[in-house]
């Protein structure tokens, strides 16, 4: 691993982007961003949304012209002007929306608009099958190049796209968060083939925000931040400490809010052999006053059903939840709501293109694509911010069922006051906010109604380290007022920095909690010794 | 971070004003849809015949739009959940061929109009208690209401047309409250108190937050299926509403009136720009919309094209509307 390093410093660079700039009418993007990137290197680009990572992408793929620097591929300086000429240069990008056609098999995909002919213009089934076998085949992909595209995983249809480019035999590879939809194993699975493209000499640019990730992978990691260039590291170099401070331009021991309690308030929440009969075993447990308590485990171990179980999202088939020492009948959201609990379920983020100001701007800037299918559980993205923060509310500030507009608007200045939402007026439109800005937003809907229970599904998934960091203070803030809150998390990190005690779950069991009066330190041995099975204690 | 965020935060109050100013022309893009369109139909009518623009003229435009605004009306609320509503010009042949034979009724004349909106909400609640409930796609559950109501309102009716020439509530159809038609007081009394509910009540945002997000929707604590049955109840109420208008400006009712209607309702919403799959679109669109079929039917019978030709230019202009509102909204949105 140290060798591939070392001998990609003495290669010749595949890719230098030099003083690149973009502006867009006055604002400006990027300016002066420099990345040069060697052959057989898995070179990670890091910094907030928003900080020109993805500008600077579309600027190598094609789909964004450069206003000033130059783009040299093996020293010959190119003019990029379209998508098909990147292609054309062995740049292939691997968006974190997949681009596949789910009714056609593997091998159709791969040969999507380049399909190969016989005898002119009859399409050569057989050759296309052999060619995507043979790149299947090199990837060490458990599929066929005749399955439909439908029947694969998330992780295997990125397989597909990777098949793609190399068919394409492209030398530059970029992914953006290829691994934001993918469970563990997936993702180890990704890093096998991610390795392996590295070692036959492909220069990969790999986007991410997880700091495991870049230790895994990273060869070298280039930071960008309010679109200017911070500065690269070699792998020896590579701590989460210095990236954070490259990245946000403070240091990490800043990043979690929270003081760990010591006395737990009194019990809030209690939970009694819950079960849906199918995903979540009969699990018990209390929530205090005042009190973090993560919800740890890996993807699929039923953490989410146990929150929308409580919620009343789903049907429980067994147990009971009592709220302060008086039993709740719960059978769907509204009631859990009446009793002062809040869902804030996970709310999926995509990737956007630079927002817009008018019409005009989004022709200059060549954008006409708005994806249709967010898959978001919490916001309504044609609604505008203050309709979405108000929306628990409605029925607290009206009268006989119609609105009263000024106390709704005093509801909105007082959230986006309180959670630092950052937005020009409140009836922007939800869809036209950062992901910080949207996450913040769905909290703000939650804490309107003033919560005695708050359950939080991945509150910072896909949001960016500064808007983290804005998340975890108003959390911290919300127990210290005495708001009982269950933290769902896939982040270690978050979990062992927010947390006064954790809950693990594995395979729809409760099998273990750390922190508290347990006595066991909560660190991510101890979580992941039970989310794996590796430490089996029942909990009494 | 967005662009808006970035230049607000950077250099404040300019750029506010600018986001702010966006704000306001996508929402007056939303509002005022496809007013062009109608002001350019208005034009050339104007100029290739003249007495298009009478006053007398006009209201008579509205008028035969009244009854296409009220159906129209109702299926923008099922619309605006993201469903469809097939069975509305069923219903109204239901309810007509209903309040017709209630009013033949000695000592029942009165209850006509009750009856005839009583069964369209009736049938409306029917289709939406197996979409809500049920959970069937509403295209189905409605095509179903659609090919069966008209069966029932030929069974009713008994395969005759059903006449009362002293139609007791006759007046609505043929009557003026001063210069304007009662035809026409009611479609717009209909679309304001329509307008009323969708923005100013709890319901109404529902309605918005339904067909924008339903998942979203039931874990915001709202009662999806609720909303559903309730906006499937107002368009089978307004159907109702327009059977009475149909009966009573014709005196009678047959098992085949309102035959197609349902077309031309959800022409009107598509026209005024509410989304096909929920979540966009306003009642004041759906009104325009209504008068441009209107607007058409009149000026082109004026200018004496044929029927045929008329059915070829109308849904030529249906769709380029709608390519027009593609093309527009996709350069606002992004």
């Amino acid at each position: 691993m140290v060798s591939s390093t070392q001998a990609s410093i003495k290669n010749k660079p595949v890719l230098e982007m030099q003083d690149i700039t973009k502006t867009f009418h006055g604002f400006t993007a990027l300016h002066d961003v420099n990345l040069t990137i060697y052959p057989g290197e898995v070179h990670a680009l890091m910094g907030e949304n928003g900080a020109g990572k993805s500008t600077l992408m579309k600027i190598l793929a094609g789909a964004y012209i450069a206003d000033g620097g130059e783009i040299r591929i093996d020293g010959q300086a190119v003019k990029m002007t379209d998508p098909g000429q990147a292609r054309d240069l062995g740049i292939a990008i691997i968006y974190q929306e997949l681009n596949l056609a789910p009714n056609l098999t593997v091998a159709e995909n791969i040969f999507m608009g380049s399909e190969l002919t016989k005898g002119g213009n009859l399409i050569d089934q057989d050759g296309m099958r052999r060619k995507a076998t043979e790149v299947l085949e090199n990837l060490n992909a458990s599929f066929d190049a005749e399955d439909l595209v439908s029947t694969l995983s998330i992780a295997e249809q990125q397989q597909v796209e990777i098949a793609r480019a190399l068919k394409d035999k492209s030398r530059i590879l970029v992914m953006d968060e290829p691994t934001a939809a993918l469970s563990d194993r997936e993702t180890e699975k990704l890093f096998e083939v991610v390795r392996r493209l590295r070692n036959e000499g492909i220069a990969i640019i790999y986007i991410s925000h997880r700091m495991e990730e870049i230790y895994a992978l990273a060869d070298r990691v280039s930071v960008i931040r309010d679109g200017g260039y911070i500065g690269s590291l070699e792998k020896s170099e590579i701590s989460a400490a210095r990236l954070v401070e490259m990245m946000v331009g403070r240091s990490l021991q800043d990043l979690y809010e929270h003081k760990r309690q010591t006395t737990p308030g009194p019990v809030v929440l209690e939970v009694t052999n819950l079960s849906d009969g199918r995903k979540v075993k009969p699990a018990s447990f209390r929530l205090h006053a005042g009190e973090i308590v993560g919800l740890a485990g890996l993807v699929g171990a039923g953490r989410t059903e146990l929150a929308r179980l409580i919620f009343g999202a789903d049907k429980k088939t067994s147990g009971e939840i009592k709220l302060e020492g008086r039993r709740l009948n719960i059978s769907e959201p509204s009631n859990a709501i009446e009793s002062g609990i809040a869902y804030v379920p996970e709310d999926i983020k995509e990737k956007r293109p630079l927002n817009i100001l008018t019409p005009d701007d989004a022709i200059e800037a060549g954008i006409a694509y708005v994806p249709e299918d967010r898959k978001n559980l919490g916001l309504f993205l044609d609604m505008s911010s203050g309709e979405n923060i108000t929306l628990n509310v409605l029925d607290r500030e009206t009268k006989a069922g119609i609105i009263n507009s000024k106390n709704l608007a005093k509801v909105v200045t007082d959230a986006i006051k309180d959670l630092g939402i950052r937005l020009a007026s409140p009836s922007i439109r939800a869809m036209d906010l950062s992901g910080g800005n949207q996450q913040k937003l769905l909290l703000a809907r939650w804490l309107a109604i003033n919560p005695k229970v708050l359950l939080l599904d991945e509150p910072t998934r896909g949001v960016d380290i500064g808007a983290k960091s804005e998340i975890y203070r108003i959390i911290s803030d919300l127990a210290t007022n005495g708001v009982a809150i269950l933290m769902i998390s896939s982040e270690l990190p978050e979990i062992v920095g927010m947390s006064d005690r954790v809950l693990v779950m594995r395979a729809g069991h409760l099998v273990g909690e750390v922190g508290g009066s347990t006595g066991e330190a909560i660190t991510q041995e101890n979580i992941m010794a039970y989310a794996t099975g590796a430490r089996e204690v029942a909990r009494s | 971070m967005s662009q808006t965020e970035v230049k607000t935060t950077r250099n404040g109050r300019t750029d506010r004003q600018k986001a702010s100013k966006l704000q306001a022309w996508r929402n007056f893009i939303q509002i005022a849809g496809i007013l062009p369109i109608l002001v350019a139909i208005c034009i050339i009518f104007s100029i290739v015949t003249p007495s298009f623009l009478s006053a007398g003229n006009l209201i008579n435009v509205i008028r035969q739009a009244s009854i296409n605004i009220v159906l129209a009306t109702g299926m923008t609320f099922v619309i605006l959940t993201g469903g469809i509503d097939l069975s509305v010009g069923s219903i109204l042949g239901v309810t007509a061929v209903v309040g017709v034979i209630v009013s033949l009724i000695p000592g029942m004349g009165l209850l006509a109009i009750p009856a005839a909106l009583l069964a369209g909400l009736g049938l409306g609640l029917l289709n939406g208690s197996l979409i809500a409930y049920l959970g069937l796609p509403p295209f189905i559950v409605t095509l179903g209401s659609y090919t069966a109501l008209r069966g029932v309102a030929y069974l009713v009716a008994n395969g005759t047309t059903v006449l009362n020439r002293n139609l007791n509530f006759a007046w609505i159809g043929n009557n003026y409250l001063g210069p304007i038609p009662w035809l026409v007081v009611i479609a717009l009394l209909t679309v304001i108190v329509s307008w009323f509910v969708l923005r100013r009540t709890v319901l109404g945002r529902h309605i918005y937050a339904v067909g924008g997000n339903a998942r979203a929707a039931r874990l915001t604590g709202i009662k999806v299926s609720r909303v559903l049955l309730f906006v499937y109840g107002v368009s089978g109420l307004l159907s109702g509403l327009g059977g009475i208008m149909s009966a009573s400006r014709l005196y009678s009712a047959t098992g085949m009136l309102g035959q197609g209607y349902e077309l031309d309702a959800i022409a009107a919403v598509i026209l005024g720009g509410t989304s096909f799959t929920g979540g966009i679109g306003t009642i004041w669109g759906t009104l325009l919309g209504a008068l441009i079929i209107a607007l058409l039917n009149n000026g082109l019978t004026l200018m004496n094209v044929s029927f045929f030709w008329q059915l070829v230019v109308k849904g030529l202009v249906i769709i380029i509307a709608v390519t027009i509102d593609k093309v527009r909204t996709r350069s606002s949105a992004a």
